[in-house]
């Protein structure tokens, strides 16, 4: 048996063996954003030629009239292939179909506004209409502050929603990849029945730097990163991203009894 | 008055508390501290207590009045444990059908170490989740200030009210500021920008009313006393449905495209 003592050294340990070996912080999920997008993570993921992409209908939306908002989606939207940060839609995975959600971290950081908020909400009613599982890989830095209090409602609009997709019977999978905070964090991310996270991925709800400047002191190394919240009980399991496609095919496959096979 | 007039006013040291309110408009109080997870967490205060005569759940954050309250209270910054003690309270009035009462005055939820390590994140979506679905009618009063998910937390109501002073926005006038133009100073200027006064949200379709401060308790009573009035029609699902739309299509009218809104002209 394992005492308290010991325990508490062994936690000790590993974080400082992460001190220790820094590189392992910045393997594989902390790669520059430009190297894996929404679009890679779709190809991964979905059986090749099942994806197919939601499109809804969105006017420009600039609540507060912020300088140079729209101009800025404006020309983020060219370079991306994609009308906000988020890409919905639906697909096979190993022959299991669900709809899936992917931020795009490329556009704004995939922070969150009206038009995130509502094309989740909407694939997730899709999802519940058509009694399929819902997977959400989840990257934001926070609510959308150019849309200021309506990024905010954002939080409990996409809660709800999630919430009545779940009493519904409906399998709800998050994961949750580098970076998830703020605002994301806080809401449809940390809901799922089933949470994944990839490694070294950090999530959290305020920003590091901010605990730093409030608490004063240093974080410690692996501080908010996938592993201390498995540690803490808020992560089910870490998967590589070589690995994801067939995690997420094996637990569509335990769901079977919900959901069949096409 | 400009907006970072209402933002100094909205974080007035002598402003009215939690603990007023609940002097002024409630009885027999009866405070119900834990999480009943391991924590106590004394910036959300609330518990039982009768509104004339009625048994309601009041609770809300709690800043502190003296410089000891202040500190044992976080300044009013819930950890999650504030969260979870509130989520708690709120089931058990949902059990009891109680109606619940919140009172929003925070300036957001603590950013600290321990906070993060035992799930702020976690904790705060829950509540959003489960608060959207409860069965008891349930009123917010935003009197201070309604600071980012730290204030959203204990506020998805069927009726959400602002104190005319009060302000509601998706993070300090200060964070904004910083993040937007690396540049914490230009505060005055965020505030504006950040439309965050009552009027504001008011017009945004966010909030339901707005209460005047000019005689405040007899005010804040009286919108109590009416929105309950008009919540108490509903059955236990109606008032869930009913909150649920008002947080799912607050925004539909700002959505909507030319052709949907020529849709539904015709």
């Amino acid at each position: 048996m394992i005492s308290i003592v010991d325990r508490r050294k062994s936690k000790f340990n590993r974080y400082k063996d992460l001190r220790e070996n820094p590189t392992e912080l910045l393997e594989p999920a902390i790669k520059p954003v430009k190297e894996y997008d929404a679009f890679d993570r779709i190809e991964d993921i979905a059986d090749e030629g099942t994806f197919e992409q939601f499109e809804f209908d969105f006017p420009e939306t600039n609540p507060l009239d912020f300088d140079g908002y729209v101009e800025k989606k404006e020309s983020l939207r060219g370079e991306n292939g994609c009308h906000d940060a988020i890409i919905t839609g639906t697909c096979e995975i190993d022959g299991w179909p669900a709809v899936i959600a992917v931020m795009n971290k490329k556009f704004m950081m995939a922070s969150m506004g009206m038009e995130l908020g509502e094309t989740l909400c909407k694939a997730l009613e899709y999802a519940n209409e058509n009694h399929l599982p819902f997977i959400v890989f989840t990257a934001s830095g926070g609510a959308r502050m150019q849309e200021g209090i309506l990024s905010l409602m954002q939080m409990a609009k996409t809660s709800a929603v999630v919430k009545r997709f779940k009493d519904d019977g409906g399998l709800y999978i998050t994961v949750l990849t580098h970076p998830t905070t703020g605002g994301v964090s806080a809401s449809f991310a940390t809901l799922g029945d089933i949470t994944l996270a990839e490694p070294k991925a950090l999530i959290g709800f305020a920003g590091p730097r901010v605990i730093e400047q409030t608490i004063g002191q240093k974080l410690p190394e692996g501080f908010q990163r996938a592993e201390f919240l498995q540690e803490h009980g808020f992560v089910d399991k870490i998967v590589r991203r070589e690995d994801m496609k067939e995690q997420l095919a094996k637990l569509l496959r335990l769901h079977g009894n919900v959901y069949s096979r096409r | 008055m400009s907006a970072i007039e209402k933002v100094l006013i909205a974080r007035d040291k002598d402003r009215p508390k939690i603990t007023d309110y609940i002097d002024n408009l409630f009885t027999d109080f009866f405070e119900q501290k834990g999480d009943f997870l391991g924590k106590e967490d004394g910036s959300i205060y609330g518990g039982i207590a009768l509104f004339h005569g009625r048994p309601v759940t009041v609770l809300g954050h709690r800043k502190g009045k003296t410089v000891e309250e202040n500190m044992a209270c976080n300044f009013g910054m819930p950890g999650p444990e504030g969260y979870r003690k509130a989520l708690r309270i709120m089931k058990q009035a949902e059990k009891f059908n109680r109606p619940i009462i919140t009172f929003v005055d925070t300036p957001g939820a603590y950013p600290g170490l321990e906070a993060e390590m035992y799930g702020q994140a976690q904790a705060i979506a829950a509540n959003l989740a489960e608060m959207s679905a409860l069965k008891v009618p349930v009123i917010t009063i935003v009197t201070g200030e309604g600071s980012s998910g730290g204030a959203l937390g204990i506020a998805v109501a069927n009726k959400v009210y602002m104190l005319e002073n009060a302000i509601y926005s998706v993070l300090s006038p200060e964070g904004f500021a910083s993040i937007l133009w690396h540049d914490s100073a230009r505060r005055d200027e965020a505030a504006e920008v950040m439309k965050l006064t009552a009027k504001d949200l008011y017009g945004f379709g966010v909030i339901d009313g707005i209460i005047s401060e000019d005689d405040l308790m007899a005010a804040v009573d009286v919108q109590i006393k009416s929105a309950l009035k008009e919540l108490d029609k509903l059955s236990g699902q109606e008032l869930a449905d009913a909150r649920y739309d008002k947080f799912r299509y607050f925004d539909e009218a700002l959505l909507a495209t030319e052709n949907q809104k020529e849709m539904e002209v015709v």
